[in-house]
């Protein structure tokens, strides 16, 4: 086979950087100008959590499992109403707190794959930044609102096992 | 001395140097953070670099002036406050006395020495004072490192760098920077004058020599080890602030800027075109508004060199301290001296 003369690997870099340089003068950068044009996330992207209040049960798995301990719940038992005529009536959970400082929280998730109940989804919403540090402790009716932006999930690959 | 037919007097004549001074660094330098710090840099990275002061950016340079110029001037404890706070301007003010030998035109010239390209390098290596006092008297290991390499860096490249314009001066006849100049836009290539005789053509080694010890003359990447960012956190510049951080900005690229105007009047026929397009004979035939127009050349071809300065820059990884070193000494001094020789040979045998 013959052999191609070599391009020496310093001239090969210099090229590497003016070619990139020509494209961007010519196509445009591969970078958008943030404020005037935004990109859409990808929707499975960890922007924000929100919580779907009715399902929550106040079990802290999310409080107790958080590295960062950023989740503040607390709750009191309630009577509810037996299921069946002239059962007990049940007892059941309520939340009077369900706040999330991201000032603290950095963002692993493990609240969402640890909540048994589906209460806790992830948002692909970033722009939530604010002024004061205090305004980063999201409150369970601004946790709420967050739901309002959680895509539907998408189908799953054919083939693939559904979650029990 | 007229200027454009305009008799002025000697403290016009002064004031008019000192001007031309200021523009003759401040301008390069402006005009290369932007256009290629700014905007060449972002654009080999695929972004657009600043956008928003001004049309493309174009203010943005004013701006962050501004925000330095803001910011408190800051002096270690334990530092020896007048020698830290001279430092950054012993850097700045040998840029300043660099760009007094550079011929701009026929007339157009702050000081015409006999000796020009020896003033010029024996000038250049004051920046290395300012480097090493700063390394020294910030009180921190990081600028004592930095400054010690850069002493090192600065001091095994002025050799090449001496000895790649010792090609240039043999073959010129001369040390005077105009001389140089003349020479080359004066003279032929095997009898055809069309382009002069511009010294990168026959000195194309002792111009690679140069160019790569300009590179690390301005501790500019592959060559910046002196500043390290990874390892020293800024070098020698580290305890410094506000407008003495900004003082070293400008000066590595004023620095930048002239050292680029030096190796276009050294191997590019600086502020000249080549004299037989207009059928001039030599220095005293040259029409005066080349006193004009040499600028604008100068400029263009120093802009080209800076190009490639930068360009450079922006592409090549950080050498190795022993690499740099070894490079230095064992490839690019015998490389310069060899072209000494066969240069010398050939202005004597031809």
């Amino acid at each position: 086979m013959p052999m191609k003369p070599k391009v020496p690997g310093l001239l090969k870099g210099l090229g590497v950087t003016f070619n990139t340089m020509m494209r961007t003068i010519t196509k445009g950068a591969d970078t958008v100008q943030y404020p005037h044009a935004k990109e859409t996330p990808p929707i499975r992207a960890r922007g924000v959590i929100a919580l779907h209040e009715g399902n929550c049960t106040a079990c802290m798995l999310c409080a107790r499992s958080c590295p960062d301990w950023c989740i503040y719940i607390e709750g009191h038992k309630e009577l509810a109403p037996p299921r069946r005529a002239g059962g007990k009536p049940r007892s059941v959970n309520a939340i009077d707190r369900f706040d999330i400082d991201y000032a603290l929280c950095m963002y692993c998730g493990i609240c969402v794959d640890v909540c048994p109940f589906d209460a806790l989804f992830w948002s692909p919403e970033y722009e939530y930044s604010e002024s004061h540090i205090a305004d980063l402790l999201h409150d369970k009716t601004k946790l709420g609102e967050w739901m309002l932006t959680v895509p539907e999930a998408p189908e799953l690959e054919a083939g693939a096992q559904k979650g029990k | 001395m007229s200027v454009l037919a305009v008799e002025v007097p000697y403290w016009g004549q002064s004031l008019l140097r000192v001007l031309g001074g200021i523009v003759a660094v401040l301008l390069p330098a402006g005009t290369i953070v932007y256009v290629f710090l700014f905007k060449m840099m972002s654009f080999m990275q695929s972004r657009l670099g600043p956008m928003e002061a001004g049309p493309y950016g174009s203010m943005q340079l004013f701006a962050e002036v501004g925000k330095w110029l803001q910011k408190e001037d800051l002096v270690p404890d334990g530092a020896d406050k007048p020698i830290f706070k001279i430092a950054p301007l012993i850097v700045l003010g040998s840029t300043f006395l660099l760009v007094a030998a550079i011929p701009f035109g026929p007339d157009a010239v702050f000081t015409n020495f006999s000796a020009g390209v020896f003033y010029a390098l024996a000038v250049s290596s004051i920046s290395v004072i300012g480097i090493l006092i700063a390394g020294w008297s910030s009180a921190n290991k990081y600028s004592l490192l930095g400054g010690l390499r850069a002493a090192g860096q600065l001091i095994a490249y002025e050799l090449p760098l001496v000895l790649a314009v010792v090609g240039v001066v043999i073959q010129a006849g001369t040390m005077n920077m105009q001389g140089i100049v003349v020479a080359q836009n004066e003279g032929s290539m095997f009898g055809w004058d069309g382009l002069g005789n511009p010294f990168v053509i026959t000195q194309f080694i002792g111009f690679v020599v140069f160019m790569i010890s300009v590179q690390a003359e301005l501790t500019q990447v592959p060559f910046d080890m002196p500043v390290a960012e990874s390892e020293l956190v800024s070098g020698y510049m580290t305890e410094y602030s506000g407008f003495r951080f900004l003082t070293f900005f400008i000066a590595e690229f004023a620095t930048a800027g002239v050292f680029s105007l030096i190796a276009s009047v050294l191997f590019l026929g600086g502020w000249g075109i080549p004299f037989a397009w207009f059928g001039w004979d030599g220095i005293d035939d040259v029409s005066n508004w080349m006193n004009v127009a040499g600028p604008l050349i100068l400029f263009t071809k120093m802009m080209l060199l800076a190009f490639i300065i930068m360009w450079v820059r922006f592409s090549y990884p950080r050498l190795r301290e022993d690499q740099l070193q070894t490079f230095a000494w064992k490839f690019l001094i015998p490389l310069s001296l060899a072209n000494i020789a066969v240069t010398a040979i050939l202005k004597v045998a031809v």
